[in-house]
């Protein structure tokens, strides 16, 4: 490539570069450093040392907002991740119209989340909604989703499966790179589908499933729309609020900036380490094709 | 470099020019060049919004120097603050009585004093309790568009004929919990029908709970929120979730349509009583015109008859955020606003009351509020309280609401509840008085 070329290549790349030192690599440096600060916006920015950190680690919200995010976590991450595998299996198979199905899978998660809260507000009303309106079908008391504070983090969770569109296509997409040739070894030893896919099609996707496991988590960490719009204040009694809603509220509601910056980067720290969790974890049961 | 590529770059970079010079220019569309523009942002929409646009246009109209461009947005609150603090704020904001001390301490609010004392506006031009939220720490932060005071609304459709007018109806909190459990109804599979009141209904200031007691949430630089009358009034509550259990209430609760819709609980009949503003007969004009009620000051804990009358005082009022490029022409608007014809016809547009000393009789005999006269009387009582003045008041109503929550939800006692809602918004004054107050 001759200096010419490397020039107008790096002025092609010149908006994206600006971009992300202005609004990624900025922001990034000044939440670290606001961090260390007594910062509400409309005073001058006052260093106070690790006072916002301490403050946070005696803080009841923040263990209680932490808690409700990482039991989301637990429940969302396997259950999505159950789902959009099942749903890849069955629209791998060889059937007519299947890329209607496809898209039709697919389509909910363009759905915009206020959108999404506003529509599943209907759906899990407790007296009401869909959902109760078939339980009551069948002669099953159900519980009042939204307002019971044991159930309300469990309708986010159930929630969670309508976006499992995107894991989905990615699902698909390492499905057809799995070898046919294995199938056949596969079904000559005697195989049938469930020992197919446990022995064959899981560990051949496992790389996929770690990549939308470790993006499962960090999107899970910072749940925010859809409980904003359904459970204001994370009603009833805080069972539904969530970290990504304290820091908001801090930031924007308390004009805490500083505060809230500091829980931006314990929160960093959170995703950080439960991603190297997830990858040494993953060791032994990932395959990757080369090794 | 291609003669392509000098051109697509050239266009972008003119593109991005002419998006920073003419940006400002498209979205004022409203401005006059002729006139000083004066930027009004607004939290109301619909009905109210347009009312407050009757104003601006009489203000645009009746001179000749400033014209304000009104503009009705969401979250009037963050975005005044963000602009603010970007050095970019609108010249008037239209924000809630209870921001005022947390924007105060936030530096965020022109000192209106001085401009206020200017123009004659003074105590003494304003219902006490309404001028009194509006100072704070002793200076002018604010004035008023539309106030508000809060009392009970009753169907006497579905309460016995002999409590069914405002003479006869309970006075006291022992006989409305009676009546609650006269009138209240039960499906038979134990679900509530229509319960004859509901603290949780609408749930919008579960912080004042224990005022209705002869409490307080704060006394001076003191958090009272665990004081005996707020542990009383969260018994109360309590008593509430007892009644007709927690579990049922929260069922019933979630079939309640929201406030500015037909299917409102009070319009709809689910509920028999209901503790509101001023506004609730304008909203029961609008959607359910044919709907028969009546409203009384909330009743008083028999033992207190002292506070016979006692309401909250709510107000939606006018600012000038700091750093707003047109200081005396925005007052110039604040100051039309509170001219007693141009107040009237806004509150009245609102169905609310005015929050002016003075009244005309032609104001109470228009007014589509026909119990506008209660809510005047109210607003002016010795026991009329407004919201506690205190910069963390917006973190100290959400905790008072989670206590009430937990205490509803019969998850915590009262006593505890409002122990560990007194315990962490200590913690946050503490850090508040050191950090935002410099104490």
């Amino acid at each position: 490539m001759s200096k010419r070329d490397s020039r107008v290549g790096i002025l092609f790349a010149t908006p994206w570069i600006l971009g992300f030192l202005i609004f990624l690599t900025y922001p990034l440096v000044a939440s670290l450093l606001y961090s260390f600060t007594n910062f509400s916006i409309l005073r001058p920015p006052k260093l106070i040392g690790l006072q916002n950190y301490n403050e946070l680690f005696h803080d009841e919200v923040f263990y209680k907002s932490l808690g409700n995010t990482l039991l989301y976590v637990a429940g969302a991450v396997p259950l999505s991740t159950v789902v959009a595998i099942a749903l890849a299996l069955l629209l791998n198979t060889k059937v007519k119209g299947m890329s209607i199905y496809r898209t039709m899978f697919f389509l909910p998660t363009l759905v915009p989340m206020v959108a999404l809260g506003t529509l599943f507000s209907w759906v899990f009303n407790g007296d009401f909604g869909l959902l109760n309106e078939a339980f009551h079908k069948v002669h099953v008391t159900p519980p009042n989703w939204m307002g019971d504070p044991t159930w309300a983090k469990w309708t986010l969770i159930l929630i969670s499966i309508w976006g499992c569109g995107q894991a989905m296509v990615i699902y698909l997409a390492g499905l057809q790179d799995v070898p046919v040739s294995l199938y056949e070894a596969a079904e000559l030893d005697g195989a049938k589908v469930w020992a197919k896919t446990i022995n064959v099609t899981l560990p051949m996707i496992s790389p996929v499933i770690l990549f939308n496991v470790v993006m499962g988590i960090i999107g899970s960490l910072q749940i925010f729309a859809v409980p904003y719009v359904m459970f204001p204040g994370g009603a009833p009694a805080r069972s539904t609020y969530f970290y990504s809603s304290y820091l908001y509220d801090n930031a924007f509601q308390y004009q805490r900036m500083g505060y809230a910056s500091a829980m931006g980067w314990v929160l960093f720290i959170i995703t950080l380490a439960l991603t190297l969790i997830a990858l040494k974890l993953s060791e032994k049961h990932v395959h990757y094709e080369s090794s | 470099m291609t003669a392509k590529g000098v051109f697509g770059l050239s266009l972008a970079g003119a593109l991005l020019v002419s998006a920073a010079v003419f940006g400002d220019k498209v979205v004022s569309r409203q401005a006059r060049k002729d006139r000083i523009n004066v930027i009004y942002w607004e939290k109301w929409t619909g009905a109210e919004g347009e009312e407050m646009r009757k104003v601006v246009d009489a203000f645009n109209r009746s001179q000749n120097r400033i014209f304000v461009s009104y503009l009705s947005i969401s979250g009037v609150d963050t975005k005044t603050m963000l602009a603010t603090a970007g050095g970019t704020p609108p010249d008037v904001a239209g924000i809630w009585d209870n921001q005022l001390y947390e924007f105060s301490d936030a530096h965020a609010l022109t000192d209106l004093t001085q401009l206020a004392k200017d123009a004659g506006l003074e105590a003494n031009y304003y219902i006490k309790g309404y001028w009194d939220v509006l100072n704070y720490r002793g200076r002018l932060w604010a004035l008023p568009s539309t106030p508000a005071s809060i009392a009970l609304h009753v169907r006497p459709d579905l309460v016995p004929p002999e409590v069914a007018t405002p003479d006869t109806f309970p006075k006291t909190i022992e006989g409305l919990d009676a009546l609650v459990d006269k009138i209240s109804k039960k499906k038979p599979n134990g679900d509530l029908a229509m319960a004859g009141f509901l603290p949780s209904n609408p749930g919008w200031w579960n912080w004042s709970w224990g005022l209705y007691f002869g409490g307080k949430v704060t006394d001076g630089d003191r958090l009272t929120m665990d004081s005996p009358e707020n542990i009383r009034a969260f018994k109360w509550i309590a008593s509430y979730a007892k009644r007709f259990g927690a579990k049922e209430v929260q069922n019933f609760q979630s079939g309640f349509g929201t406030f500015a819709t037909p299917q409102d609980p009070f319009m709809a009949g689910k509920v028999a009583t209901e503790i509101n503003g001023t506004w609730k007969g304008n909203y029961i004009r609008v959607y359910h015109p044919e709907l028969k009620w009546f409203a009384v000051p909330f009743p008083y804990p028999a033992d207190r008859p002292d506070l016979e009358g006692h309401t909250q005082l709510v107000q939606d009022v006018l600012t000038i955020p700091r750093g707003a490029k047109h200081v005396k022409e925005a007052f110039e608007f604040i100051k039309f606003v509170q001219r007693q014809d141009v107040m009237e016809g806004l509150c009245s547009g609102h169905g609310k009351n005015s929050p002016l000393e003075k009244v005309s009789d032609h104001f109470f005999s228009s007014n589509v509020n026909k119990y506008i006269r209660l809510f005047d009387r109210l607003a002016r009582s010795p026991k009329a309280f407004g919201p506690p003045q205190i910069g963390i008041l917006p973190q100290l109503q959400n905790e008072m609401n989670v206590a009430f929550q937990e205490v509803s939800t019969e998850q915590k006692t009262p006593e505890k509840a409002l122990h560990d809602a007194q315990d962490r918004v200590t913690a946050l004054w503490q850090t508040y008085k050191s950090q935002v107050l410099d104490q």
